[in-house]
């Protein structure tokens, strides 16, 4: 654990619900419980991977995090202060050094503007850059860092290639200073040859500009390469914490484990496991009592089915699994 | 012996500003009966629109212009269009990317295989249901009574592409095209999903064409491999080799690239630049812009193939220079 | 307003409406995406584009009206008059009675016609020419088209926008207010109205705009809705950027399409609907539909007087088959759908 001044990013308690309303009355009749308990911490130009499949809530958190959506409990502190409670005008200011990259390149550039107006959008509303020549220049700086060819900065989206555009997206929320970027899927719609540019790309970001990433992603793979620190997340909480190492080396939780072992292998001596769990994530609306994981966990016992566990701190992390419990099971 | 289906210089053009423009060029190969044929490559390689031509269901205003394709020696391009109809689903059957779109919302699941069962062969609604409820079983849905009367909503995404396959195995078809068919899915039920393909087709013995983008699928499925890149083919290798010694620098490239063999720490080595669009391909070899080992002829001449091993075939001026032993060809 | 006669309005209006469609040509030329969609228009529509224009100079050479210049006594013209440029060139055409096209006599007992030949599409039954009262019906078309637009459109976007955009209570208003208005049968909210404002082209336009703006109001509610989801206005509100900004720079110009195509398929629609009021009787005064709605009886003379009723019904298909298939190539081209197949 770091110490609490050292980090940029700290979410204590996070629970983000959405309710679903039926009938004339649009009455509350359940919630989607997106994300529960959330609680991680990010340093200063440190990566931590938010993992897990769809439904598990980490997209929500990311939102949660830009106050795109609204948490019911919980504290979000960045840079020493409580985001929830800010008012709209010092939330404003805030966001400035928080910024989010997303999945689809082709749904997150404005479609009938040129780029160098997008990437100046930010600058307009913090008063960045004095004058229009002044903004231009670092319109053009900024292509250059994202390895774009500044003489293409009239150019409509349409005419860039599904890296480019991302590179793009990059260049947008740089262009604000940020200190902590949202990445949401954002390598995960590219091709693979791009996907290792985008890759590289953030990284090289991170070490020259100090960055920090919250890294959403649903692929383990990507998250061994980038991330410093990986939380794993099933159906709105999360399960497992702890630096990328030994998560991958060690997994303390099942989920974990059959996360990992479930990636199609490229190594061709490893063909023909087995599925290391059976069936669908179940919905997040009405999540199983108990450990939410139990109706697929090849380890279950009946505790698990009544009670929800705790996050226990473990070797290099911590784990929300009674195996975990007693010293010596990590694994 | 010959094989089940023979491709042999596949050309499917779009009309384009500057002309006709290629989206699969010259493409040939050949899928043994009971064998799985991995066709991989990144968006824009083709390799979908591969399995379109074989089908003849190129989306319009595309077409192919060149080339046979025979299945069991039957040239499918010449076929008139009824006979066509019956090849699709009854010879040749194919899974989907996204079984949420392949499905009608309206009607129950166990309905929609019923009527895909009596569409190509004639037997009772009784007897169809018997064998959904067999295939519900077969592909691992559990309790197949009471799904065959699910809305498709009702059913999950895994689930939903089971009753996919469902659909795909209802009339015993001697080949399958898989496009893409666990991309949509969880990882956890993806790996549910390959297993089952690879035990239907062990126990079936049905020849599947699977068209991916992860190596890690193909190394999964795939007897072969068929690499594409720019409506080309580049490589085509057994598995094993392909994986462990890939000859064409763009395999090397791609599983270089792959995060998961990465090194945490060093820069993953990438292949630099875009895949250039149709009308900005090189005369010559489609990756001669990006290749790290160019050299003269590259951009200029087509390389021709090469069998540098049993069973492989490589695209690639390089390779051919490596091998001088083999002579032309 | 009392002030100035009617006739300077209505050159003051012209003037400006020439000024503002020049101000949005040029704003087309610099944007490249509009510029180009307009190119590709051209290519695909260019006869429908030359119909549609020429409908469009016939009706601003009615607009602009000057007085004098008209000798003493000249029939069917009151002293001092305003008369625009296409009222002088049909000056001194007036005839007693029916006449057919280019004939010589009367139509009814042969008397012989002032003008004999002239008439290329004959008289009506007051003897005004056919061909004139045609030309005179395309401003009328145009100004009830138009300007019905130019006042739902706008009433349209800002409920449709705002209640997608922002939803919660200002969405629940403005759901209710669609709701009644579309329970309601639009010909008697119609009628209502007009006879409630007093007739005239004014209250017919704001009438036909009142009834009309539900549909498109609804569409830029849902298409809002969207938007607001995509991930660029999310980014743009992570920017900082304020929300009338994120409205102003990426809601509306990617409604834009809408908005254009909205506009020219309401057109015909109204033009239309204002023939419909004219055979209620609450129509506006020259338009076709009310040459339609004088000939009705016609139809049934022995011989038929065709040409009246024929003259209006072609002009006023010609506009509505020309603005359709400008309308429908306009949809084609601002497909953003389009704008994606750059890939």
């Amino acid at each position: 654990m770091s110490d609490a001044n050292e980090s940029i990013l700290r979410v204590e308690g996070l629970r983000t619900w959405y309710p679903i309303r039926r009938g004339l009355l649009r009455r509350v009749v359940g919630h989607v419980q997106a994300a529960t308990d959330v609680s991680f911490e990010i340093a200063p130009g440190r990566t931590l991977a938010l993992v897990g499949e769809s439904g598990c809530g980490k997209s929500t958190v990311g939102r949660s995090i830009l106050c795109l959506e609204n948490p019911q409990e919980g504290r979000v502190e960045f840079e020493g202060r409580d985001l929830l409670s800010l008012d709209a005008t010092s939330l404003r200011a805030a966001r400035q050094r928080l910024q989010i990259v997303f999945q689809d390149p082709m749904a997150s550039l404005d479609p009938r503007m040129r780029i160098r107006d997008q990437i100046a959008e930010g600058m307009h509303s913090f008063g960045i850059g004095a004058d229009e020549a002044e903004r231009t220049a670092r319109v053009a700086e900024l292509l250059e860092r994202v390895q774009l060819d500044p003489r293409t900065m009239d150019r409509y989206p349409n005419e860039f290639s599904g890296g480019q555009r991302q590179r793009i997206c990059i260049a947008r929320a740089l262009a604000v200073e940020p200190r902590l970027i949202v990445c949401d899927e954002s390598v995960s719609a590219l091709d693979v040859s791009i996907q290792a540019q985008i890759l590289n790309l953030l990284r090289r970001l991170q070490e020259e500009l100090g960055l920090s990433y919250l890294f959403i992603t649903h692929d383990l793979s990507v998250v061994r390469y980038l991330a410093h620190e990986v939380a794993v997340m099933y159906l709105g909480r999360i399960v497992e914490r702890g630096p990328t190492e030994r998560l991958f080396a060690h997994p303390a939780h099942p989920y974990t484990r059959a996360l990992l072992a479930a990636i199609p292998s490229i190594d061709p001596a490893r063909r023909g496991e087995a599925p290391p769990v059976l069936g669908d994530v179940p919905s997040p609306s009405r999540p199983p009592p108990g450990c939410h994981f139990h109706t697929r966990c090849p380890v279950a016992m009946e505790r698990c089915r009544r009670e929800a566990p705790p996050m226990f701190a473990i070797e290099g992390g911590e784990s929300r699994c009674f195996l975990s419990e007693a010293p010596g099971r990590a694994d | 012996m010959s094989a089940l289906l023979e491709v042999r210089d596949l050309r499917t053009v779009f009309p384009g500003e500057g002309g006709p423009t290629p989206v699969v060029d010259g493409v040939s190969f050949d899928l043994d009966r009971g064998e799985v044929l991995a066709l991989v490559g990144e968006s824009g390689s083709g390799k979908s629109m591969t399995a379109f031509s074989i089908l003849r269901l190129v989306p319009k205003p595309g077409r192919v212009v060149a080339g046979s394709v025979r299945l069991g020696g039957e040239d499918l391009l010449g076929l008139s269009v009824t006979a066509m109809r019956r090849v699709r689903g009854r010879r040749i059957s194919m899974i989907f990317q996204e079984p949420m779109t392949c499905l009608n919302p309206v009607v129950r699941v166990g309905e929609q295989v019923v009527e895909a069962i009596r569409l190509h062969e004639d037997v009772s609604r009784a007897d169809a249901r018997d064998r959904t409820r067999a295939l519900f079983a077969e592909v691992g849905i559990p309790d197949p009574e009471a799904r065959l009367d699910a809305y498709p909503h009702q059913l999950s995404g895994g689930l939903k592409q089971r009753v996919m396959i469902a659909m795909a195995l209802s009339t015993r078809p001697e080949m399958l095209i898989a496009d893409e068919p666990t991309t949509a899915l969880d990882v956890t039920v993806q790996a549910q999903i390959l297993t089952l393909l690879r035990e239907l087709q062990q126990s079936r013995g049905t020849a599947i064409l699977l068209i991916t983008h992860d190596l890690g699928i193909v190394n999964e499925l795939a007897d072969r491999v068929a690499v594409m890149y720019a409506g080309r083919l580049v490589e085509i290798a057994p598995r094993v080799p392909l994986l462990t010694e890939p000859l064409h620098p763009y395999t090397q490239g791609l599983l270089r690239s792959m995060p998961a063999r990465g090194r945490p720490g060093e820069p993953l080595p990438e292949i630099p630049g875009v895949v250039p669009r149709a009308s900005e391909w090189p005369r010559g070899c489609r990756f001669s812009t990006r290749c790290p080992v160019r050299f003269e002829p590259c951009a200029e001449t087509y390389p021709a193939e090469s069998h540098p091993a049993a069973g492989r075939r490589v695209f690639c001026h390089d390779v051919e220079r490596r091998l001088p032993s083999e002579g032309a060809r | 307003m009392s002030g100035l006669d009617p006739y300077v309005w209505s050159n003051l209006v012209t003037v400006a409406l020439v000024v503002g469609g020049l101000a949005l040509a040029r704003f087309v030329r610099g944007q490249r995406l509009w510029r180009e969609a307009s190119v590709e228009l051209w290519r695909r529509r260019r006869v429908a584009i030359v119909v549609v224009g020429v409908y469009l100079v016939i009706a601003l050479l009615d607009s602009i009206a000057w007085k004098g210049g008209v000798p003493e006594g000249t029939v069917g013209v009151l002293p001092n008059a305003p008369l625009t440029v296409v009222d002088r060139l049909f000056l001194d055409t007036k005839e007693a009675s029916y006449s057919a096209p280019l004939a010589d006599v009367e139509f009814y007992g042969g008397r012989p016609l002032r003008r004999p030949g002239t008439h290329l599409l004959g008289t009506d039954i007051l003897g005004r020419d056919v061909l004139y009262m045609s030309l005179k019906g395309a401003r009328v078309a145009l100004l009830i088209g138009g300007l019905t637009s130019l006042i739902a459109i706008p009433i349209a976007l800002f409920f449709g926008v705002g209640a997608g955009y922002f939803g919660g209570r200002f969405d629940d208003f403005v759901f209710f207010l669609i709701s009644t208005l579309a329970s309601m049968p639009g010909i008697l909210l119609l009628i209502a109205l007009i006879m409630v404002m007093g007739r005239g082209t004014l209250s017919v336009c704001v009438a036909l705009a009142v009834t009309g703006w539900v549909g498109f109001c609804r569409l830029s509610r849902a298409e809002t809705l969207k938007l607001r989801e995509l991930d660029y206005v999310v980014a743009a509100r992570a920017l900082g950027v304020s929300e009338p900004r994120i409205i102003w720079r990426h809601v509306l110009p990617n409604l834009a399409h809408l908005i254009v195509i909205t506009f020219v398929l309401m057109f015909s629609g109204l033009v239309l609907s204002e023939a419909v009021l004219s055979w209620l009787g609450i129509g506006v005064d020259g338009s076709w539909g009310q040459m339609i709605d004088g000939a009705r009886d016609e139809l049934s003379r022995e011989p038929i007087v065709w040409w009246n009723i024929g003259a209006a019904g072609t002009a006023l298909f010609g506009l509505i088959l020309a603005v359709n298939a400008v309308g429908d190539a306009v949809r084609d081209v601002l497909d953003p759908r389009t704008l994606r197949a750059g890939e």
